[in-house]
């Protein structure tokens, strides 16, 4: 559904300041509609999605190509951004550190938010760009080339034979993806900290080992499971619906990008919010920040 | 507008019945009151100028489109009113060749033609690939085709390609989406003579929707025009011809003889008159 745009013509302008309110709230009640229709449109599609994942898997003919495309190709490019976010956070983080004689608890401060926060959710930035637009690009393709009703023609179910597999691939490497990037990300902060500018290894270690549990870790890939199921069907029902022509396939890809990049930044809030509150009902005796 | 002669088989009932079918795309109305039986092994050409919904029609009746008013009949089944496991069972029964035929990117020919074999049978990999080459060898495709990927071929080569997809699992009834359409006057003809091979082969009822008059005229043995909705009046009826190929020449309505022969006349009077020239 396109939003209502009003161009403004001579009857508008003549309508006066009141004319514009009106049709400035239009405009917005519009938009509202909109977006409320395209999440009911998205909800509906990962219901149907649901429908198949449990009821009937899919080949492993069509899930081997999509684990090989989501897991084995990402690989590189997230080991890459993991081990330069480790780094990174130290390069920026040392002086004030150094500043305070506190620089072996570099490895806790860096860890924690490595693990808790920038693994999974910068992985899951890097993913939804690389497989996300990948999927609706190519799913968009499909579209507009009629192989998806092609294939509803011949009798398979575009859902199960298109969509569950992705949706699937996301939501086990996904996670995985993220414990490499945590992992790397460890590495390259150790490397760069011990190796390149000489903090004592064994605290530096020991105060890591103090400040993150495995509660932390959890959380990170926990939340990175969420990231995964928005990435792909995001990716998915963009492709479904794209518009005709070169202009729409990328019009998809973009979107999907976009729009799986605010649902993670949201979805991490929401779940940071609510985890934390498990933690403290877990561990009521915790130190509280307020 | 000329009535088919006979629109249904021995048992009396219709392949295909179409009940005052309407179709919009939002505000836009494409199809309006169509009624049409198809009986089976009748080859039915569905001919208009573009836009006039043909596509549509087609799809419709494959259960690829819902229809917004009225209903599809296939074997006295509402389609609209299916189960997706029954409709996915009802779409078996048909072979679609699409505009651009439709070929999955990924896969090779091979694999293309096997897949529906693959996702409805409990054949061995022995038994479909000797399927494949039959399908191949009829549509005049040699054995070397197999493993290239679609891109590979040229256009008529695809849509060989795709008829012997859709002839894969022997369906009863195959719907053509503008099956010459982007290619040369020979691979045209090509086309034209397996569909008619096609019909001799498999004991197969047939819709042809093409504005191409040759194709019209050589492989069906009835013609119905379409006509766009926002060129008729109200009251006017969308078909405007539903008769046997030889008689469309000697239809009444001005409109069909002008599809039928091509001429441009009143429509470019009409641009001419819309641009103010």
């Amino acid at each position: 559904m396109n939003s209502q745009i009003s161009i403004p013509n001579d009857q508008t302008l003549s309508g006066g300041p009141l004319q514009v309110v009106v049709d400035w709230i239009a405009d917005l009640g519009g938009l509202v509609v909109d977006w409320l229709v395209a999440l009911g449109d998205i909800g509906l599609f990962a219901l149907r999605t649901a429908g198949w994942l449990f009821t009937r898997l899919p080949r492993k003919e069509t899930i081997l190509p999509s684990f090989y495309q989501i897991g084995v190709l990402s690989l590189p490019v997230v080991a890459l951004t993991g081990t330069f976010i480790g780094m990174v956070l130290v390069v920026q983080s040392y002086t004030q550190f150094r500043a305070m004689n506190m620089e072996t608890q570099l490895g806790a401060v860096i860890n924690m938010s490595l693990v808790r926060e920038l693994g999974p959710v910068l992985a899951a930035t890097m993913l939804a760009g690389r497989v996300g637009s990948s999927m609706a690009a190519e799913l968009g393709t499909m579209r507009v080339t009629e192989q998806i009703d092609a294939l509803t023609s011949m009798g398979a179910n575009p859902i199960h034979y298109l969509v569950v597999p992705r949706l699937l691939g996301c939501l086990v490497l996904i996670p995985t993806l993220v414990i490499v990037a945590d992992f790397m990300g460890v590495a390259g902060a150790a490397f760069y900290a011990i190796y390149l500018l000489g903090i004592d290894a064994h605290h530096y270690l020991q105060n890591s080992r103090d400040f993150v549990g495995n509660f932390d870790l959890f959380v990170g890939v926990f939340k990175s499971l969420f990231f995964g199921v928005a990435i792909a069907l995001i990716g998915c029902h963009r492709g479904f619906n794209c518009d005709p022509g070169a202009e729409g396939v990328g019009r998809a890809a973009t979107s999907a990008f976009v729009l799986s990049f605010v649902i993670i930044l949201l979805l991490d809030l929401m779940l940071g919010i609510t985890l934390d509150a498990v933690y403290y009902m877990i561990w009521p005796e915790a130190p509280r920040l307020f | 507008m000329v009535n088919a002669a006979s629109n249904t088989n021995a048992s009396g009932e219709p392949l295909v019945r179409i009940e005052r079918l309407g179709v919009d795309f939002g505000r836009l109305r494409v199809l309006r009151d169509i009624e049409l039986e198809l009986s089976r092994g009748q080859s039915l050409a569905v001919i208009g100028e573009s836009g006039c919904g043909k596509t549509v029609l087609l799809k419709t009746i494959i259960g690829l489109l819902r229809p917004t008013r009225g209903a599809v009949y296939f074997d006295g089944r509402n389609v609209a009113k299916l189960s997706e496991r029954e409709l996915t069972r009802q779409q078996i029964r048909f072979g679609f060749l699409f505009q651009q035929a439709a070929l999955f990117d990924s896969m090779t020919v091979a694999e293309n033609v096997a897949f529906p074999l693959r996702q409805h049978t409990q054949k061995t990999t022995d038994q479909i690939n000797r399927v494949v080459l039959a399908r191949l060898a009829e549509v005049g495709l040699p054995e070397d085709v197999l493993a290239k990927k679609p891109a590979e071929l040229s256009g008529g080569m695809r849509k060989r390609v795709g008829l012997a997809r859709a002839l894969a699992m022997e369906p009863e009834i195959i719907l053509y989406d503008e099956p010459t359409t982007g290619l040369d006057p020979i691979m045209g003809d090509v086309i034209n003579e397996l569909m008619i091979n096609t019909r001799k082969r498999h004991p197969v009822t047939s819709v042809i929707v093409t504005h191409d008059m040759r194709t019209a005229r050589k492989a069906s043995d009835r013609i119905v025009m379409l006509y766009p909705l926002d060129r008729l009046e109200a009251d006017e009826p969308q078909i405007l011809y539903d008769g046997p190929p030889t008689m469309i020449d000697a239809a009444s309505d001005g409109r069909v003889s002008q599809f039928v022969r091509g001429e441009a006349r009143e429509r470019l009077m009409e641009m001419r008159q819309r641009n103010g020239g």
